[in-house]
């Protein structure tokens, strides 16, 4: 069981989640005081440690849209949240995948903070409202990416592959 | 292609090495571009900094597509790329920005990734996380009426397909009026596909696409047009007609929250801004400057012109436009990317509101999470900049 500490709705962009005016900081020990920046209240809450590791972002339909900057992931992924959104953007729901943050898709979901959702692997269950909605799998590919651990383990990996086969 | 955020590529390319005994090597040094165009000059020191760290990386690695900060081959990636011949029809470009949709003016498949993707792409020469996406076939037909042109159809396009509705998808344009459009329209057109979600946009290549490259990008090789097979599926067709067509904006705070300039005629703005990616083009800065010439920018207003690249700048200023411009009254910056996004220059202030050829208009997007940006063509942007609130360019002006 896991529970929602913030709602948002759709087309929640990039811009919002990691504004273009702190894209100078890069590293992702450095990005997580940026999350949400502009969204003060909840911007205080996560700097303040008052949100515990595993905890539910909800969001509507494509959520992380515009910029490709990893920021946007590195920065939620630093307070290990799990995002649950009717759909993603591509590029963020790819950078999550690679950086390892927590991504749930499921079309039509719906959540308010306090709520406890659960997960069976097969659709989220809002445990509040008695509400069910099915979640989409992610393809094949992605998957293993997430197994691996992320895209640098995963490149990591292929890459020692593709060395042995030239030395042999 | 990557830009100042190579400096994170580099951080997740190192890690990639870590631990493999193998030395960190780039997979072909002479097929990366790292151009500087997000905060140049730096507008900090921290800024200043990955700089540097990213010309160490290029020299170690001998990458030979790299762009500094300079007025002859510096410019906004999205221009300098396409014009000195590395974007080829048929080609894969891959891009730490959403924006790389751009190159499929050329008839290139390309599209945005993450830091971490491009680290793997540098390690491997492959992209791995990508799914193969279904094209939506785009047929436009009909011309432009006057003050009417790429920037407008594809602000239309995108309020019908609304801002996810392209999302795996890529957006192919076909039709007479695309056949007739000059490469610079079709930049625009893909530039902002990712703004329906579209993994890319896609101008099949044709004799447009081999002047451009024989002309303006200096390709003096063979060039194989790409183009579709004749029985290719597309997912679905959508037929767009522009002849009556009128001047669109998009209005605050998502890109499909499109009206007629009709609409929102009248309301005030306090910054304009002309440039950018999407509209920073040689034509683009013609079309504001005709509007200007010998004339004034309202007195309450402030504008702001960034052209694409070094090499339009220097166009701009033959042909007397940066002239016109200056003369009446706009600010003419060096190209970069800084006031689009709100990282560099041209922030607003509170509550103010911004008049932008850009193309997000995100909450936040100009630096200031309490102002307001509408999207519009250059020929809107002009036309407003003389009476200070939004106009249409149809009016006389």
């Amino acid at each position: 069981m896991a529970t929602v500490v913030y709602a948002v709705g759709d087309d929640v962009s990039t811009d919002v989640i990691y504004p273009g005016r702190y894209m100078a900081t890069v590293l992702p020990s450095e990005t997580p005081q940026f999350a949400f920046a502009d969204d003060g209240a909840f911007n205080a809450e996560l700097r303040a440690g008052r949100i515990s590791a595993g905890s539910v972002l909800v969001a509507g339909k494509n959520f992380g849209c515009g910029s490709s900057r990893e920021q946007a992931v590195s920065a939620l992924k630093g307070y290990d949240l799990v995002i649950v959104a009717g759909s993603f953007a591509r590029i963020f729901l790819q950078n999550s995948i690679n950086l390892g943050l927590r991504v749930v898709s499921a079309p039509g979901v719906a959540a308010s903070a306090g709520d406890e959702l659960a997960f069976d692997g097969a659709s989220v269950i809002n445990v509040t409202t008695g509400t069910t909605v099915p979640l989409q799998e992610l393809p094949a590919a992605r998957q293993a990416i997430i197994d691996a651990g992320g895209l640098i383990p995963y490149t990591r990996t292929l890459l020692l592959d593709r060395n042995r086969a030239v030395s042999s | 292609m990557s830009h100042e955020n190579a400096a994170l590529v580099i951080n997740q390319f190192m890690e990639v090495f870590e631990g493999t005994g193998c030395e960190p090597r780039v997979w072909d040094p002479e097929r990366i571009a790292i151009i500087f165009d997000h905060r140049v000059p730096a507008e900090s020191s921290k800024t200043a900094t990955n700089q540097r760290k990213v010309r160490e990386f290029v020299g170690a690695q001998r990458i030979t597509k790299f762009h500094d900060i300079r007025g002859d081959l510096g410019g906004i990636c999205h221009q300098v790329l396409p014009e000195n011949g590395y974007v080829r029809p048929g080609a894969v470009i891959v891009g730490t920005d959403s924006h790389t949709t751009s190159h499929g003016a050329l008839g290139a498949f390309a599209f945005g990734i993450g830091a971490t993707e491009m680290a793997s792409v540098w390690t491997l020469g492959a992209a791995l996380n990508v799914e193969v996406p279904a094209t939506i076939k785009i047929v436009v037909t009909g011309a432009f009426p006057r003050h009417v042109g790429p920037k407008d159809l594809i602000l239309s396009l995108i309020a019908r397909l609304t801002a996810n509705g392209a999302t795996f998808r890529v957006l192919e344009f076909h039709g007479d009026t695309i056949r007739r459009m000059p490469m610079s329209g079709r930049l625009t057109l893909c530039n902002m596909a990712v703004e329906a979600g579209a993994t890319s946009g896609c101008v099949p290549a044709d004799q447009e696409t081999m002047r451009y490259l024989r002309n303006e990008a200096g390709v003096r090789e063979q060039v194989d047009l790409v183009i579709p097979d004749l029985d290719a599926v597309y997912e679905r067709v959508l037929e767009i007609s522009v002849a009556g067509l009128e001047p669109q904006v998009a209005c605050p705070h998502t890109v499909d929250n499109v009206k007629p300039v009709t609409a929102v005629e009248g309301t005030k703005i306090d910054q304009i801004v002309i440039g950018s990616c999407t509209n920073g083009r040689l034509d683009d800065l013609e079309a504001a400057a005709r509007v200007l010439r010998g004339r004034k920018v309202s007195h309450s207003v402030r504008m702001l012109v960034f052209p694409a690249s070094g090499r339009i700048y220097r166009q701009a200023l033959e042909k007397g436009f940066i002239n016109d411009l200056v003369c009446a009254g706009a600010v003419v910056m060096n190209p970069g990317c800084g006031p689009c996004l709100g990282v560099h220059q041209g922030a607003l202030g509170d509550q103010e509101t911004a008049l932008s050829t850009t193309n997000r208009n995100f909450k936040g997007r100009m630096g200031n999470p309490t102002g307001s940006v509408y999207l519009c063509s250059p020929a809107v942007a002009a036309a407003s900049a003389l009476t200070g609130v939004i106009t249409d360019p149809r009016k006389g002006i």
